[in-house]
């Protein structure tokens, strides 16, 4: 299968931290990569570097035919890289000025100039299959964290992206919140979306993702398919994290 | 006792220097804004020259009078034979262009840290999410940033445009008959400043009130639109 995305070799140093010792993770089209780890592991650091919210050191993002070296990479091949993956953040930031439904329509009519009409359709369709289409005239503020994330997913899905990078998207959320955004994000997966989803739901690592890539220390402890992973992982540091007995 | 007859004909006589009072304050307020965004700009910009050019404009411009600096630009340039030659001559030499050009350039030093502030206080989450669906700078400017920095800047932006329409008044002592201009002479003729200057201040009230309505009511279009009337539910 083709990758849809390969980080490769990612280093990433703050100050005189290095969080990312040389990462590489790929993910095939269509596959969903659960990525686990302790906090400062440097999970959503990885994560940002994917669109380069985060600049790495070394390193090359590929996304499809698109490389984009950690040096010398030039604005445009950052922006085509960005409008071609979307994120989904922690604390959702929808923008707070404009309305849900102008907040989904803002890039693909802006960035992508793709016709109003059409769009709004799309954003309308997309706030519905979400749940949220009552909201599309309401500002974030008045809506509800699990609805502010359903709309940030809405607003993702809306440039047709190649890649989509969640970025712990339930921590921020009440418990009684979360389900129905992992149920959201359950739907994209089974619909074949490529996934990449730093999170701590353990359900939802286990049940939804092809893959689960566990970081310690800023570099792949273990990696492979939830079954194994969750019930014979081989690291003791892993078994530790998932909160296995140790013999 | 005031003679309430003449304080209304005082009024009167103060009316015709209303307009320039307006358009000293409207002009130099504009071009102080676009002055303000160019210097905040500089300020944020990283580059260490530009901050520090910045940082020195402001410095001065606000830490000395304004009158200081009228006089300077009024009486000062023409000292300077390069400036006498110079194409801006036919506008330093009009009392006009100085009074504007010293309330633009004294208004643009605080407008810079209030336009500053006003950036820096938009939530960096807001950027973000228009940086990862690609938008380029301008566009994030544009679409996101600068509407976002307007709510926040204009309370302390309101507080600016009162504080010049007051300042104005400092254009009469170069020469120029708005209100307080009109005041002095309407003095010298009837030697009762009680009943003129107090005439001079209800007009400058009237006109501070109405800005700072004004800016109320475009703070609260601005917060309507970004639906923080509307109160949250969880």
């Amino acid at each position: 299968m083709t990758d849809a995305i390969v980080l490769k070799d990612i280093r990433k140093v703050f100050g005189r931290l290095e969080v990312l010792h040389g990462v590489t993770l790929r993910a095939a089209k269509g596959e969903v990569v659960s990525i686990l780890g302790a906090s400062g592991s440097g999970k959503s650091t990885l994560l940002r570097c994917a669109n380069r919210l985060e600049t790495p050191d070394a390193g090359e993002v590929r996304l499809g035919d698109l490389v984009v070296p950690a040096v010398k990479a030039d604005r445009r091949t950052v922006d085509l890289l960005r409008q071609r993956t979307a994120m989904v953040f922690q604390a959702f930031n929808l923008w707070s000025h404009r309305t849900i439904l102008e907040n989904v329509m803002e890039a693909p009519v802006h960035v992508q100039r793709r016709p109003r009409g059409e769009v709004r359709e799309e954003a309308r369709a997309l706030l519905d299959r979400v749940g949220i289409l009552d909201k599309a005239d309401s500002y974030p503020a008045q809506l509800s964290g699990g609805q502010q994330q359903r709309a940030a997913i809405a607003r993702a899905l809306a440039t047709r992206p190649e890649v989509m990078l969640f970025d712990e998207p339930t921590s921020a959320l009440d418990p009684e919140l979360v389900g129905e955004v992992l149920r959201v994000m359950r739907d994209l997966a089974a619909e074949g979306r490529t996934m990449l989803v730093v999170t701590h739901e353990m359900g939802f690592a286990r049940d939804v993702s092809n893959r689960v890539v566990y970081l310690h220390q800023g570099q792949v402890e273990e990696q492979g398919p939830p079954d194994q992973l969750f019930t014979r992982p081989e690291s003791a540091r892993l078994r530790q994290f998932l909160g296995l007995a140790e013999q | 006792m005031i003679d309430t007859a003449f304080l209304w004909e005082t009024l009167l006589r103060l009316l015709p220097g209303l307009p320039l009072t307006l358009q000293l304050a409207a002009i130099s307020l504009l071009i102080g804004a676009l002055l303000a965004f160019a210097l905040a700009g500089m300020r944020l910009s990283g580059l260490r020259l530009l901050d520090g050019a910045a940082q020195a404009y402001i410095l001065v411009f606000r830490g000395t009078p304004l009158l200081v600096q009228i006089y300077l630009i009024y009486y000062g340039a023409a000292q300077f034979p390069a400036l006498r030659d110079s194409m801006l001559w036919p506008f330093l030499r009009e009392a006009w262009w100085c009074a504007v050009l010293a309330l633009s350039l004294n208004t643009g030093a605080y407008g810079a840290e209030i336009v500053r502030g006003g950036l820096m206080a938009v939530p960096g989450g807001q950027i973000e999410a228009a940086q990862a669906c690609g938008m380029g700078r301008w566009l994030m400017f544009r679409r996101v940033l600068l509407p976002q920095a307007l709510v926040r800047m204009l309370p302390a932006y309101g507080n600016e445009i009162v504080l010049m329409i007051k300042a104005t008044a400092l254009a009469s002592t170069i020469t120029l008959m708005e209100i307080t201009g009109l005041a002095a002479k309407a003095i010298s003729e009837s030697y009762r400043p009680v009943e003129v200057f107090l005439a001079a201040a209800a007009l400058y009230l009237c006109l501070t009130l109405g800005a700072g309505r004004l800016v109320r009511l475009a703070e609260m279009r601005l917060l309507h639109g970004q639906g923080n009337t509307g109160g949250t539910h969880s």
